[in-house]
């Protein structure tokens, strides 16, 4: 049994809220709800879940509705628990015009997933996303911040082979810490 | 060689950073803007440049600022729309990217206009990456005086700050943008008032897109008369085009606005013309939401002039033979491309972007999604056709927000040029099982 | 005072004032159909999309038309303005078109649905639906739920008019539900499993233009047109305490708000009133209801003869008769 594991901020991150915070005027905070659920995703294990958008309306002093309008609303926001590396592939025109369906294709046979699902072992989540606006670099996928841009399989089978071996990295699912480009 | 106002200096190596920025000019405009010439006539150069909204829309940037209610004792505000979303757009992140103290000077020059003292870049959250080139830059600016109190000494504040977005292409649309930067959900505002009136906070607010306010430097620095003399009668200055699709050379492209569309596809100036020798079949000329015209009507129009990538010329015989030039978003397309298939990529994007708030949206492209599906699928009737016609002119102009109409256009545009496309992929399913119409990775066509 | 025309019907209004206000004080056939606008909740309307309208002149001083359909609920008459609604085929093709997207993902469970026969969307498919449906593909559908012990969630049936989450923003102290996710997938929900719970809850029941919220103590148990209402009252310390009851004989079968003319409800009622006090005894009867014109009973095919059940109340003859019915029509 996993121990209940307490949802609390690093002070780190408490500070960088109360950056955010400072950034709207008085009584206005509630715009930095979706800076602070950045942070929140990036925290805690690259997903949403109730109990940490709970933590996230206390902190705002926000009703706890208003924080999972917001997070069911924007697409950046996972639900659900993902791997230790989201791999998020564009779909729209150009990317698809120049074969983003092979790359999806391709990602789903080696990882052995569809889109939206997560590897057993819990290393790598796939989703298909719209447009990243890469459009002249296409094929283009995202993982954490970094974009991986004029893809082919090969550039995707090394991508994999160095997310596998780098293993654990933050960055991955996380896009609050500094690029990795 | 066109005249570059914007990616002047794109390829000077260090222009991210402040020093080199500055040592070319950057920032000139500010000083001239803040030490000689008052608010109002920073707004009259804008004006006299004939400058459009490059976000989309192209409204002049000078009458939407002269809209600004200024009552006294309420603040105002200027947000700047990064959240470049348009599928085939990406002109915004490369400006940001490469010069980002552009836009910041922008930014300042354009704030001091509007009499704003706190201004936002709303950034799309896929650009996070982005997100931290501006704050750096922004810090810079902060530390070199100009941003901060007492801009150059002369009493004007002025706060910039970034604002990440997390995934809404709906936030593009600039009420949906100001409900997100309060911390909500992305749903349009109904219109009026208008934000020059309640905009964020319901404070009076300008939104305008990166490259819209990274004009403006240039305008203060020439003069808006020198603005307005390049480019054709209404459009004025440079634009900034997103090429992509079949190309030789994908890329960001800055051209005079009157570049002839045959040349910006065949020079080697711009896109270098149609990879693998294959032939044109169809363009998108500014960003998905724009009618999509086949070969013939993107390079002349119906009346056999040459096509200019101009506003008028691109929308020269309305939405039967034309187009629009929207965010320059260029995407291109040779004879292996399904036209079918590409609509329903394009229309499963906007059913996947929909805020949901209105009806005829929220049902009309879940609807045009499905009956798409089922026509790519080799499912699909003579008479989906006709129904795909009658959803998206149901949609056209009843929803609350130009979403609908974005929707609706590239439905109404492929049938109405390529209907026998439609009818093959519903008289003949056979036949199109096994075709993939689209490139493989490796650049050869897969048929 | 603005001058506005409406399909030839002329009526000078207060500076302010919507289309639709305007259109509702002249009356009759020519006020636009509402989904989602509630008067008396702010912010409501602009999204079903179902009261446009065609501006076919702006006003005097710009006569230009507006080129395209405006949704009268949220727009202000200007001196001189022209609008046409049921003057204009167009128009009336325009509203169909809304009312098929209203339909497509609509269960059409009617004869199942406690709402029938007060519904909204049933008089809107009459009046502009297609009788055969143009969508071909499954139907959204969503489990029910109960929030809180009083109210059913029947998601399926939702239209997404809001109203029920402005309710909850504007009368009671903790919004607890609301819109989530986006698009063709937003629904109406506590996100977690929640209760609402709190005095005025029940009021979304009546906004609620469908039956995606229903009265857990009324559900399966009466169509409404066999139960009739009378107004009442009673000393509440939480609201007004005016209600219209439903009976049945001398049963209690539903309490709800008294709806004017356009099925508002004119005082919120707290669920103390609505949900627990179900007896004649509890209340203070005044005679019998206006009935507004989407109640199913103004239809009047549901007059009998003779009552069907006996003489009710001593004080009250409430007999489905062509007085009693308040027909706007």
């Amino acid at each position: 049994m996993n121990a209940v594991k307490e949802i609390r901020f690093s002070q780190e991150s408490l500070e960088l809220i109360e950056k955010m915070i400072k950034r709207y005027p008085e009584g206005k905070h509630k715009s930095a709800l979706i800076p602070v659920l950045h942070i929140a995703q990036a925290e805690f294990d690259g997903w949403l879940s109730t109990e940490v958008m709970d933590y996230v309306a206390g902190i705002l002093k926000l009703e706890p509705i208003e924080v999972y309008e917001v997070a069911t609303f924007y697409s950046l926001f996972n639900l659900e628990p993902v791997g230790k590396c989201v791999i998020e592939v564009c779909r729209t025109s150009s990317c698809w015009l120049m074969g983003a369906e092979d790359i999806i294709r391709h990602l789903e046979k080696k990882l052995g997933i569809s889109p939206g699902g997560t590897t057993a072992d819990g290393m790598f989540t796939l989703k298909t996303v719209e447009c990243l606006g890469s459009c002249g670099t296409a094929p283009v996928m995202q993982v954490g911040a970094a974009y991986h841009e004029n893809l082919d399989l090969n550039k995707v089978d090394n991508l994999l082979d160095k997310f596998r071996s780098e293993g654990n990295r933050k960055c991955y699912t996380d896009r609050i810490t500094p690029d990795q480009k | 060689m066109g005249k570059k106002i914007l990616l002047e200096n794109d390829h000077v190596p260090g222009i991210r950073g402040y020093d080199v920025y500055r040592s070319k000019g950057g920032y000139a405009s500010v000083e001239k803007a803040l030490k000689s010439m008052t608010p109002e006539a920073v707004t009259e150069e804008v004006k006299k440049s004939g400058l459009r909204g490059r976000g989309g829309a192209g409204f002049p940037t000078g009458m939407k600022w002269g809209f600004l209610a200024k009552p006294p004792g309420v603040a105002r505000y200027l947000i700047c729309n990064a959240d470049e979303s348009e599928p085939g757009t990406f002109k915004d992140r490369y400006l940001m990217e490469r010069i980002p103290h552009l836009l910041i000077e922008g930014m300042i020059t354009s704030s001091y206009a509007l009499g704003v003292k706190t201004s936002y870049i709303y950034i799309r959250g896929e650009y996070f990456y982005i997100a931290r080139i501006l704050e750096e830059a922004i810090d810079e600016a902060y530390k070199a005086g100009w941003l901060g109190t007492n801009i150059l000494g002369t009493g004007y504040d002025l706060d910039l700050y970034v604002h990440v977005g997390a995934g809404a292409y709906i936030c593009g649309e600039e009420t949906a943008l100001l409900e997100s930067l309060e911390g909500k959900r992305g749903n349009p505002r109904i219109k009026p008032p208008f934000p020059a009136v309640e905009g964020l906070y319901g404070c009076p607010t300008v939104v305008n897109n990166v490259e819209t306010i990274a004009a403006v430097v240039s305008i203060i620095n020439q003069g808006g008369a020198a603005y307005a003399a390049i480019g054709i009668g209404k459009s004025t200055g440079t634009k900034l085009i997103s090429a992509s699709g079949h190309i030789n050379k994908p890329g960001v492209y800055e051209i005079e606005l009157g570049v002839p569309v045959e040349e910006f596809i065949y020079s080697d100036e711009y896109c270098g013309g149609i990879r693998n020798g294959k032939k044109l079949k169809a363009v998108v000329a500014g960003g998905s939401s724009v009618p999509i015209l086949p070969a013939g009507l993107i390079l002349k129009t119906a009346a056999g002039e040459p096509r200019l990538m101009t506003y008028e010329s691109l929308a020269d015989g309305g939405f039967a033979t034309g187009t629009m030039l929207g965010s320059g978003g260029f995407i291109v397309m040779d004879e292996t491309t399904s036209i079918v298939k590409n609509l329903w990529n394009f229309t499963r994007f906007y059913q996947h972007e929909s805020c949901g708030q209105c009806s005829p949206c929220r049902e009309g492209t879940l609807w045009m999604e499905k009956v798409l599906r089922r026509i790519v699928g080799g499912q699909g009737a003579l008479r989906d056709i006709d129904l795909l016609w009658d959803v998206q002119s149901n949609i056209e102009g009843k929803t609350i927000c130009p979403f609908g109409d974005a929707a609706a256009w590239p439905v109404a545009s492929a049938i109405r040029h390529f209907r026998k496309e439609f009818e093959e992929y519903v008289t003949h399913p056979e036949k199109i099982s096994d075709v993939k119409h689209y490139y493989s990775v490796n650049n050869l066509p897969v048929a | 005072m603005p001058k506005v025309t409406i399909d030839g019907h002329s009526i000078e209004v207060p500076e302010g004032t919507t289309i639709l206000q305007a259109a509702r004080m002249i009356g009759g056939n020519i006020v636009p159909p509402v989904m989602c606008y509630y008067s008396t909740l702010k912010t409501s309307g602009g999204y079903c999309r179902t009261c446009i309208v065609k501006v076919s002149k702006g006003s005097d001083k710009d006569p230009r038309p507006i080129p395209k359909p405006v949704a009268s609920c949220r727009t202000a008459v200007m001196d001189g303005m022209e609008v046409q609604n049921i003057t204009s085929p167009e128009l009336l093709k325009a509203r169909a078109g809304v009312v098929e997207f209203l339909l497509i993902n609509h269960p059409l469970d009617c004869p199942i649905c406690d709402q029938a026969g007060e519904c909204y969307l049933q008089d809107l498919s009459y009046e502009h639906g297609l009788a055969k449906t143009r969508f071909e593909f499954q139907r959204r559908t969503f489990t029910k739920i109960d929030i809180g012990d009083k109210i059913k969630l029947h998601m399926t049936r939702c239209i997404l008019c809001y109203r029920c989450v402005k309710v909850a923003d504007q009368l009671t102290p903790q919004r607890v539900h609301g819109v989530l996710f986006r698009g063709g997938v937003s629904e109406i929900s506590t996100y977690i499993q929640k209760a609402v719970d709190n005095d005025f809850s029940g009021n979304m029941i009546d906004v609620c233009p469908v039956g995606a919220l229903t009265d857990r103590t009324f559900r399966f148990k009466s169509r409404v047109w066999n139960v009739n209402p009378v107004d009442a009252h009673r000393d509440c310390s939480k609201c007004k305490g005016k209600v219209a009851l439903w009976l049945k004989g001398e049963e209690v079968y539903r309490v709800t708000g008294r709806r004017d003319a356009y099925d508002e409800v004119i005082d919120w009622i707290c669920n103390e009133c609505r949900f627990d006090k179900k007896k004649t005894s509890d209340w203070v009867i005044e005679g019998p209801s206006n009935i507004s014109r989407h109640s199913v009973i103004s239809q009047n095919h549901y007059t009998l003869k003779e009552p069907r059940h006996k003489p009710l109340l001593n004080a009250v003859k409430v007999v489905p008769d062509q007085n009693l019915i308040n027909e706007k029509k």
